[in-house]
């Protein structure tokens, strides 16, 4: 079986007018980054590959995950998880809640609650569970929002300039551990971004866009 | 699953709810205009109807009414907004406004015209404020002060409600007009504030509160609840004139009624189309004004007037729910006493019960057909956002478009055509008919903070695999609360408020607190309409308290919601 991420021979064209055409593998823990001044259409690429794509929006190819052709798959069946550059915690649950969002049904309620711990041990945050997601630091929702991507077992991961609100130091602290944890996990990367250093930081392969 | 089948055909249904019953009624109002009234043995067609009504005395009298009071109503209530907007947005005074006229908003328009009835008839409140130490009066001066002949009384009860109107529709359309920026740049090059705004934000800002404003206009011209209660009676305004044939007893009143109520929709359709024109003149001279570069020597004169006239039609309302509560409670309250000699609840406890069955009745219908606007509203937008439908501006103008069309013109057509059918009058009939106006109110107030509402948590929600309903009922509706709340409280106010449908397709037997309120007025029972009035008030101002305390309870350790 074909593991990772394929993007195969994807256009998007608005109006007639193409915007970009992409033909690329990303193995399981690879990052690709894709690079380009904003307006170019990074983010759309996301969102055909989340299945988000706005309506003028017009995109052939086919997106393959795990062997398994995604294209046109309702996006909650698609197994893909994103990363936007805000955290986008939701405002009306509590830091645990969040986190029980993103995992997978089943369980008794103290397994549940007991993954939910494991995980906020994992990036330092114990006893945070019952907190309201606003009182946190931007690095502490970073860190969550991760967190509850991973926990709901996606097969691979997008980032859509994931650390472009982080203060220089911060950016450098959570890159390395959204990385890590993507790389433990196996999981394919999908980066796009326009800040050079991030694109360095992902240490794969660079593809620039609108050249 | 079931739901997916369900969601698409919500703005079909939407649709056919809110103008279903309009080309109905319409229908309904066209057939006995020209003679044809099965019910009462007549067929038709004939012009006979518009003969009866040509020959009514009254005739140009009441038509002249309607135009006056529309428009007068609709400019002046304009102006003030717009210039006390020009000159104070953005300042504290215009805060204290805008806190003190959002309430007013969902007082309903019977209430308010109590209100000032009570405080301006010449035996009113502040006629007995100042007698007979001002004054010198022992009793009443006898002069006609509400139900003047020329609807000056009436007018002024359309503006104090009409004001809180339009200023919030401004407020929300300022958002939109970038307008603290081109205020900014207009005063820096010399332009005063009330001058500066009228010449860069207001073209911006009136093309959007378009739309309202036709619907003040429309409704000003063809109210009948404040109309009863402060307009002229020899010969009342058109409207009031097509609900007293409408209620006679001998059917063929109805022929003239439809003739009466097919003239009323053509006055307003060609009092829109002279403010239309008028529109066009105001933005040439508009542009010529411009073109000079006059700078506005009169702005500050110019804003603290229209400061004065917006705290001026506030307070109206506020001292009229003063009055209304004092009345209440009243004992004897002999002229011209300041206050009334003693202090009861006898009042509350003989029209209470009465009130109580009424304010039952109220709840019911208001709370059936609120919800009812709610889950269409909402079934409407996420059906948009779902299948990435996108509704032009020709479509915005379909919500208004029960809002445009007098009440007057199309329900009883509604009425005569049930009655051809055989259909029973009564709730059901009566709650369909609220669901016209409450509908747009609740769409409208909803649909900017959904569509408003971040998509990309809705992308995140999918990528952590829940399903579009799980995103809707998990994510979305929780985080839009607030604005919910506020549309279901929008949606209730209206329908508190509403007296023709509830009388017309309730045929008189469906008493609801407004139908009450306003049967009174003839009697002058000042203790028992103050009673009433003040249930009113009550059943559509609470639910707007509410839709701001509970999200605030609920969220109270949410601090991402807090101003949401």
């Amino acid at each position: 079986m074909d593991k990772g991420l394929a993007l195969r021979d994807v256009t998007i064209t608005k109006g007639g007018v193409p915007l970009l055409s992409v033909s690329h593998a990303i193995a399981p823990g690879e990052v690709l980054t894709v690079m380009g001044p904003s307006g170019v259409g990074k983010s759309t690429l996301l969102a055909f590959i989340t299945g988000t794509l706005a309506g003028d929006f017009l995109a052939t190819g086919e997106v393959w995950l795990d062997g398994q052709n995604i294209t046109h798959a309702a996006p909650h069946q698609r197994r893909v998880g994103i990363l936007f550059q805000d955290d986008l915690l939701f405002p009306h649950l509590s830091v645990g809640a969040n986190l029980a969002f993103g995992l997978q049904p089943g369980g008794s309620a103290e397994a549940r609650k007991a993954k939910v711990d494991e995980a906020l041990e994992e990036v330092g945050l114990s006893g945070f569970a019952a907190r309201d997601p606003a009182t946190l630091s931007g690095g502490q929702k970073a860190r969550v929002a991760l967190m509850r991507m991973l926990l709901s077992e996606p097969c691979g991961l997008l980032l859509d300039e994931p650390f472009s609100r982080l203060d220089a130091e911060l950016r450098a602290q959570v890159r390395e551990m959204v990385f890590d944890r993507a790389r433990a996990r196996a999981l394919p990367v999908l980066m796009v971004t326009h800040d050079a250093e991030d694109a360095q930081a992902a240490g794969g392969v660079i593809v620039t866009l609108g050249d | 699953m079931n739901r997916r089948r369900f969601l698409p055909v919500l703005p079909i249904l939407t649709l056919l709810a809110m103008l279903g019953p309009v080309a109905a009624g319409l229908w309904g109002t066209v057939l006995p205009a020209f003679g044809h009234l099965p019910a009462a043995g007549l067929a038709g067609p004939s012009l006979d109807p518009f003969r009866d009504l040509f020959n009514w005395p009254g005739l140009p009298r009441a038509v002249m009414l309607s135009l006056s009071t529309g428009v007068l109503a609709t400019g002046i209530s304009l102006a003030i907004v717009v210039l006390v907007t020009a000159g104070w947005s953005g300042t504290r005074p215009f805060r204290a406004l805008e806190r003190l006229l959002s309430p007013l908003l969902s007082v309903p328009h019977a209430a308010a015209a109590f209100g000032l009835a009570f405080l301006i008839a010449p035996s009113g409140w502040l006629s007995r404020l100042v007698s007979p130490g001002l004054t010198g009066w022992a009793r009443p001066p006898d002069i006609l002060i509400v139900q003047d002949s020329w609807g000056l009384t009436m007018t002024a009860g359309l503006i104090i409600k009409e004001v809180p109107f339009l200023l919030l529709i401004t407020l929300a359309a300022l958002g939109q007009a970038d307008a603290q920026r081109s205020t900014t740049i207009a005063q820096a090059l010399g332009y005063g504030r009330v001058t500066g705004w009228l010449k860069t934000v207001f073209p911006r800002v009136y093309a959007q509160i378009r739309p309202p404003v036709y619907v003040v206009l429309a409704y000003s011209m063809s109210v009948v609840d404040v109309a009863v209660i402060l307009g002229p009676n020899t010969p009342p305004p058109l409207s009031v004139q097509i609900v007293k044939w409408m209620s006679d007893p001998d059917l063929a009143m109805r022929l003239e009624a439809a003739a009466g109520a097919l003239l009323q929709l053509g006055l307003v359709v060609g009092a829109l189309l002279l403010w239309r024109i008028g529109e066009v003149v105001v933005a040439s001279l508009g542009r010529r004004w411009i073109a000079k570069g006059s700078r506005g020597r009169f702005d500050a004169v110019v804003a603290q007037t229209a400061l004065v006239a917006g705290g001026f039609s506030a307070v109206i309302v506020l001292l009229g729910l003063v009055v209304l509560t004092i009345w209440s409670f009243a004992g004897f309250w002999g002229f011209p006493d300041a206050f009334p000699d003693g202090w009861t609840l006898r009042n509350w406890m003989r029209f209470g019960p009465g009130t109580l069955e009424a304010l039952g009745e109220t709840a019911l219908i208001a709370g059936t057909v609120a919800l009812v606007a709610l889950i269409l509203t909402i079934g409407c937008l996420e059906a948009e956002y779902r299948y990435g439908l996108s509704f032009s501006q020709r479509a915005v103008w379909l919500l208004y478009l029960p809002l445009l069309i007098p009440q007057t013109a199309f329900l009883p057509g509604l009425q005569t055509l049930m009655l051809n059918m055989g259909a029973d009058v009564g709730r059901l009939p009566v709650m369909l008919a609220h669901l016209v106006f409450v509908l747009p109110y609740v769409f409208l107030s909803l649909a900017d903070p959904f569509r408003a509402w971040d998509t990309r948590m809705g992308t995140i929600a999918a990528a952590l695999r829940a399903s579009p309903d799980g995103v809707l009922w998990r994510v979305r509706l929780p985080m839009l609360l607030r604005p919910i709340l506020t549309a279901l409280a929008v949606g209730l106010a209206v329908s508190v408020g509403q007296y023709l449908p509830t009388l017309l397709i309730g045929g008189g037997r469906v008493a609801t607190l407004t139908t009450e309120a306003v049967a009174l007025a003839s009697g002058g029972d000042r203790r028992a309409i103050a009673v009433y009035g003040l249930m009113q008030t009550g059943a559509a101002l609470v639910p707007f308290a509410l839709a701001l305390l509970l999200p605030a309870l609920v969220w109270r350790n949410r601090r991402g919601l807090r101003h949401g």
